[in-house]
């Protein structure tokens, strides 16, 4: 009984996360720029790498493997934002050319291409302290 | 039943793989190709889940974390080179 859900519970975190993965990709290749590509595959790859490696902790039922693979989606999640941030960012800075569709782009105004350097908007304005 | 489901999964994630070597090699700029590496990566690591599944051998589980780390590095290296770049057009 309990080897038939660990059975099934492993089986549809496998299938999960590799359902998710094939998202992903399919993102990666309709998706039309680079943001909206990071959108999908930043998202919806490290969910679905988390649950496969979730799937083959439950298959395995055991506290050493347990922990690495606590330890491996840990990891994921805490890096795969900083590196799709840093991505998206030299993306932006390198000049990769926006979804003509785009209705905002809110750094535009604040990033000088020029010197390269970024402003927030409030260094002129009198500070509250005095 | 877990057989069933590892043939789906190893089939779903080579065809994850194939389209996104499809984006690595069509671009059309750098950091896309990173955005398509970095996504090679995870299916990557779910490819070793997978594998450790079907074989049994739970030490698979290690090399998951060792590509983890490599995939993360390697965006990073990637990010700070394109940024010390400048403007690029390719």
């Amino acid at each position: 009984m309990i080897d038939l859900a660990r059975e099934v519970i492993a089986s549809l975190l496998l299938f999960i996360g590799a359902a998710l993965m094939l998202l992903a990709a399919v993102g990666a290749i309709r998706l039309p720029d680079l943001l909206t590509r990071m959108h999908a595959t930043t998202k919806a790859g490290a969910l679905g790498a988390a649950l496969t490696i979730a799937g083959a902790a439950v298959h395995f039922a055991d506290p050493g493997v347990t922990a690495r693979a606590a330890a491996v989606i840990a990891f994921i999640f805490l890096t795969a934002p900083v590196a799709a941030h840093l991505i998206g960012r030299a993306g932006y800075f390198v000049g990769v050319p926006l979804w003509k569709g785009t209705i905002k782009d809110e750094l535009k105004p604040h990033y000088d291409a020029g010197n390269h350097s970024l402003r927030s908007g409030l260094e002129e304005r009198p500070s509250d302290d005095e | 039943m877990l057989e069933i489901t590892l043939t789906l999964v190893f089939g779903m994630l080579c065809l994850a793989m194939a389209l996104a070597f499809i984006r690595l090699v069509k671009g059309p700029m750098l950091p896309n190709r990173v955005v398509a590496l970095e996504l090679i990566a995870s299916i990557v690591v779910g490819f070793i889940a997978a594998y450790s599944v079907l074989t049994g051998v739970d030490d698979f589980i290690d090399v998951a974390i060792v590509m983890a780390l490599l995939a993360f590095l390697a965006a990073i290296g990637f990010a700070r080179y394109l940024e010390r770049g400048g403007p690029r057009d390719d």
